[in-house]
C-alpha cells in the first residue's frame, strides 16, 4: 500500500492525476515523491504537498483534506483508491477499472465520463456526478457510482449506462438528456429531473415533482427492479420491490424531446 | 546562401522529374549558383516545392465558432506545449491558429488561402492569419450572396457591381472571390435555399444562381484578378446534385473558374438510399471544358467538423444526423452554419462520399486541373493529406481499403475499377504546382530560379507505417529552415496575397448611403486598413 498525507494545502487547486495506481504501482518510493502535479500553471512535485510512505502497490491511501486536489484516480484502469478525507473535483474521470472510495465528501464532475469501476462517496457529492464533459455526446458509459450523502446538480447527465444511487436528496435536473443507465434516488429530488431523457430509468423512493412533458403510464412492480434491488442491498442500498409493501408508478418521457425514458416513484402500500 | 544537394529534385513546373541536382537558395529565393553557406546534404531524399492549400479554412468568425462549439474535440487533441520559439495550442478537428501555422509546415505546406471570409469579418480574419505563422497566407471572398451585388445584378447594373466588387476587395485586403452556394444563403435568411439554377432568388425578381455565377465570373475576368472565381456549387452534398454541377459548368463556358471541393458535388441517385458516385460523368465534362479547374474536397473516414457559408446545407446535415448545430447570420453578406460529423467507412453514404474524392483525383487525367483538398476541416483534417497520397499512390493499399467498404457501397462507386497510381511528379502537381498557378503566384510551387525559396524535403522511403508525406526531413520556408525532422525548429512571419483592382472612386458615393441605411456597422470602419496587414504583397490588377 501506498500512503499518502496531505501536509499542505494548496492555496489554489492542484492538479493530480498521478495520483492514481496506473501512476504508481510500477514505481518505487523516490519515484512516486518526484512525480509531477500542477499547482495552476506551476509544476511542483508529490512530495510538496504530501508525505509518501510506500512504494509499488496497486493500493492507494490518501489521508487528510483533499477538497482542492483534482483529477484524483484520473482514467484509472485497476487498483484501490482510499481517501480518508474530502476528495476535490474529477475524482475518478475517464476511469476504466478499479475502485474508489471516499470517507468524506467528494466535489463535482465525479466520475465524469467514466466506463467501469466503481465509486463510493460516504459523505455528499457535488454537481455533474457521472456526466459528460461540456459539448461531449455521452457521460459516464458502465460503471457504479455510490453516493451515501446528498449529490448536487445535473446527476446522470447524458450518462448512457451505468448506475448511480444517491442516498440523501439531490438537486435540479437529474438525469438529465439521460440516453440509457439507471439513477436511483432514495431521498428523491428537486425539480426537472430527467429533463430531455431520451432513454434509462430513473428511481425515485421519494414522491418527486414531474415535468408536465412525463406522462402517466402504469403501477407495477418491474422484474428488472429486483435484480438492482439485491445487486444494490448487497452495498448497503435498499430498494424496495415486493408486492405487499407496494408499487411503482411508471411516467414515460420527456416527451418534449420525444424520449422514451421511465421515471419510477415507488408508493408504499397496497397498489 | 544555402545550397541543397544531392537530392532527387521534383519541380514539375519546371519539367524537372526526379533528376539529382542542386538546389541553391540567397536572399530566400531559389538561385542558379550558390558558391558558400551552408549545405543540406538530401541524399536519399526528394526534394519539393513547399505545398500550396488552395482551399482551406483557417481563421476568421466561422472557424472560431467552430472552435468554441467543439469542446470535446479539443479535449482529446494533440497539445502544443509553450516553448522557446513556439507558443502552446492544440491541433484536432479545428486547431488554434499558431498550432495551425505549425501543423501546416510540419508537413511540408508553406501556402494557404483561406477560401471563406465575410466582408465583416475580413478584420478579425487578418488578424488571426498575423498569428499562423510560418506559412504564407491569401483569402478569398464571400461574394455570391451579397446584397450590394445581388441587388445591382437584379437590375442589371454590371458595371456598377464590378466597382462594387472591386472596391469591397480592396476593402477587405483579399485575394480573390468565393462564391458559396449562390443565392442561396440570402434564400435562407427566408428560410428558403437555392436549389435550382435557373429560378429566382427569393426575395428577387431577376436574379438566379445562373446570374450570379456568370456574372461575378464576368467581373473578375474584366477585373483581371488573379485567381478566378472560385465556387461552391448549389446543392453540395444532395444525392442527383450531378446534373446542378453540369448545369453550372455550361454556365461558367468562356469564364475561369474554380470549382471548389468538387467532391461533394457528383453524387447521382433520387435520395440517400440510392445515392451514387457521378464521378466519371464530371470528370468527363470536366476535362472538356480547359477553362476549369477544380480541388477534390475528399473525405477521409473519422471525426471532422463541417463549417461553410451553405446555412441551408448546415440545417439540413444537422436535422439528418441529430448532431448539434451553429448557424450564424452575417447581415447583408452571408450565413454559416456549423455541424460536428464522423465519417464512418460503414455508412454506405460516407462509403460513397469517400470514394468519389479518391475517383475524382484518378478520373481527371491532368493533374495541372485537379488539385488536394479536403475541404479542411469539413472532409477531414489538413494534417491527414499523406494519407490520401498513399491512396493515391498505392492501387494495391486502395483495393484493399475498399474491401472494407460496405459491399452495397461498392456497388455504387467506380474507384475499383481504377488502377492509376500517382507518381512522385503528379504528388508534386496537385499539392504544390497545381494550386501555385491556379492561385495565380507565379514565385511558388516551383524551384526554378527567382521562386521563392519553400522547399520540403522528405525521406524517399516511407516510415513504417507506409505513409510517404507525413515527415519532413526538412522543410524550408523563405530560404530558412523551419522544420527539421518533422519538428519545427524556427518560426516566421508569413507574407499576405492582397489584390489592388481597378474601379472608379466614386464608387464610394454610392456604397455610404446604402452603407448606413443597412448595415449595423458604420462606414468608416468597414475597410481594413493597410497598416493591419503586417507583410502585405500587393498584386495591382490592369
Amino acid at each position: 500500500m501506498i500512503t499518502l498525507t496531505l501536509k499542505e494545502q494548496p492555496n489554489v487547486p492542484l492538479e493530480a492525476e498521478v495520483l492514481s495506481p496506473d501512476a504508481m504501482a510500477a514505481l518505487a518510493n523516490d519515484a512516486i515523491r518526484a512525480l509531477p502535479v500542477y499547482l495552476g500553471k506551476k509544476p511542483c512535485r508529490v512530495d510538496d504537498f504530501f508525505t509518501v510512505e510506500g512504494e509499488a502497490s496497486d493500493e492507494l491511501e490518501i489521508r487528510g483534506d483533499a477538497r482542492k486536489i483534482k483529477w484524483i484516480g484520473r482514467g484509472m484502469t485497476r487498483g484501490r483508491i482510499t481517501i480518508v478525507g474530502n476528495a476535490g473535483m474529477h475524482l475518478g474521470a475517464y476511469m476504466s477499472g478499479g475502485t474508489i472510495e471516499v470517507s468524506g465528501n467528494a466535489s463535482d464532475w465525479l466520475g465524469g465520463e467514466m466506463s467501469e469501476g466503481c465509486i463510493r462517496i460516504r459523505g455528499n457529492a457535488g454537481g455533474q456526478v457521472g456526466a459528460a464533459y461540456r459539448g461531449s455526446r455521452l457521460g459516464m458509459k458502465g460503471g457504479t457510482i455510490l453516493i451515501e450523502g446528498t449529490a448536487g446538480l445535473e446527476v446522470g447527465m447524458r450518462m448512457k449506462r451505468g448506475t448511480i444511487a444517491v442516498g440523501g436528496i439531490v438537486r435540479d435536473f437529474a438525469g438529465l438528456e439521460m440516453r440509457g443507465g439507471t439513477i436511483v434516488l432514495l431521498s428523491g429530488a428537486e425539480i426537472r429531473t430527467g429533463a430531455w431523457m431520451m432513454r434509462g430509468t430513473i428511481v425515485s423512493l421519494k414522491p418527486i415533482s414531474l415535468l408536465p412533458s412525463f406522462l402517466y403510464a402504469c403501477t407495477y412492480n418491474p422484474t428488472f427492479l429486483r435484480l438492482y434491488a439485491r445487486h444494490l442491498g448487497t452495498l448497503g442500498f435498499t430498494i424496495p420491490y415486493e408486492e405487499q409493501d407496494g408499487a411503482y408508478a411508471r411516467y414515460t418521457g420527456d416527451a418534449a424531446i420525444p424520449g422514451k425514458g421511465e421515471i419510477l416513484i415507488w408508493k408504499s402500500g397496497k397498489a | 546562401m544555402l545550397r541543397i544537394t544531392g537530392g532527387r529534385v521534383y519541380d514539375p513546373a519546371n519539367g524537372i522529374d526526379g533528376i539529382v541536382q542542386d538546389v541553391c537558395i540567397a536572399d530566400g529565393r531559389i538561385v542558379a549558383q550558390a558558391d558558400s553557406g551552408p549545405v543540406i546534404d538530401a541524399s536519399g531524399m526528394i526534394v519539393f516545392p513547399g505545398g500550396v492549400d488552395v482551399h482551406t479554412h483557417v481563421a476568421g468568425g466561422a472557424l472560431n465558432f467552430a472552435r468554441g462549439l467543439v469542446p470535446e474535440n479539443q479535449r482529446v487533441a494533440r497539445k502544443f506545449l509553450h516553448g522557446l520559439k513556439l507558443r502552446s495550442g492544440i491541433g484536432g478537428m479545428t486547431p488554434t491558429t499558431f498550432a495551425t501555422g505549425y501543423l501546416y509546415a510540419g508537413m511540408g505546406w508553406t501556402t494557404v488561402n483561406e477560401a471563406a471570409v465575410p466582408i465583416l469579418s475580413a478584420k478579425h480574419t487578418h488578424e488571426e492569419l498575423h498569428d499562423i505563422p510560418i506559412v504564407d497566407k491569401s483569402t478569398l471572398l464571400l461574394m455570391a450572396n451579397n446584397e450590394l451585388v445581388l441587388d445591382l445584378l437584379e437590375v442589371g447594373e454590371v458595371e456598377r457591381a464590378q466597382h462594387v466588387v472591386a472596391w469591397l476587395l480592396w476593402a477587405a485586403k483579399a485575394y480573390g472571390v468565393k462564391a458559396v452556394n449562390p443565392g442561396g444563403v440570402a434564400a435562407w435568411k427566408w428560410g428558403k435555399n437555392a436549389t435550382t439554377l435557373h429560378d429566382p432568388i427569393e426575395g428577387y425578381h431577376a436574379v438566379t444562381a445562373a446570374k450570379i455565377i456568370s456574372g461575378l465570373a464576368g467581373i473578375i475576368d474584366d477585373l483581371g484578378l488573379p485567381h478566378p472565381l472560385h465556387l461552391h456549387c448549389n446543392n453540395l452534398g444532395v444525392p442527383g446534385n450531378v446534373t446542378t454541377t453540369l448545369e453550372t459548368m455550361k454556365i461558367l463556358e468562356g469564364h475561369r473558374a474554380h470549382m471548389a471541393h468538387l467532391q461533394f458535388h457528383a453524387y447521382g441517385g433520387h435520395d440517400w438510399a440510392t445515392m451514387r458516385s457521378e464521378a466519371a460523368a464530371i470528370a468527363e465534362a470536366f476535362e472538356a471544358q480547359t477553362n476549369l479547374t477544380c480541388d477534390a474536397g475528399a473525405i477521409l473516414f473519422g471525426d471532422a467538423v463541417t463549417i461553410t457559408a451553405d446555412g441551408p446545407w448546415q440545417h439540413l446535415l444537422h436535422q439528418l444526423t441529430g448532431r448539434k448545430w451553429g448557424n450564424l447570420d452575417v447581415e447583408n453578406e452571408t450565413g454559416c452554419g456549423i455541424v460536428p460529423y464522423v465519417y464512418s467507412d460503414r455508412h454506405i453514404v460516407n462509403a460513397v462520399q469517400w470514394a468519389v474524392g479518391l475517383e475524382l483525383l484518378l478520373l481527371i487525367k491532368d493533374p495541372w486541373r485537379v488539385f488536394l483538398t479536403t475541404d479542411h476541416p469539413n472532409g477531414g483534417c489538413f494534417w491527414r493529406y499523406p494519407e490520401i497520397i498513399q491512396l493515391l499512390m498505392d492501387a494495391d493499399y486502395r483495393k484493399e481499403q475498399i474491401k472494407k467498404l460496405h459491399p452495397e457501397a461498392q456497388k455504387r462507386i467506380v474507384l475499383a475499377d481504377l488502377d492509376r497510381q500517382y507518381t512522385l511528379s503528379d504528388v508534386a502537381i496537385i499539392t504544390s504546382a497545381g494550386p501555385a498557378r491556379a492561385l495565380g503566384l507565379s514565385q511558388k510551387g516551383h524551384l526554378g530560379v527567382g521562386a521563392d525559396a519553400d522547399v520540403s524535403i522528405y525521406p524517399e522511403k516511407p516510415n513504417n507505417d507506409g505513409v510517404l508525406f507525413a515527415y519532413p526531413r526538412y522543410v524550408l520556408k523563405g530560404g530558412e529552415v523551419m522544420v527539421e525532422e518533422g519538428e519545427v525548429r524556427a518560426t516566421s512571419e508569413g507574407r499576405e496575397f492582397i489584390v489592388r483592382p481597378s474601379y472608379d472612386e466614386q464608387i464610394v458615393e454610392y456604397i455610404r448611403p446604402l452603407f448606413d441605411k443597412v448595415y449595423t456597422m458604420s462606414f468608416e470602419n468597414y475597410p481594413v486598413e493597410i497598416e493591419r496587414l503586417r507583410r502585405p504583397e500587393i498584386t495591382t490588377c490592369k
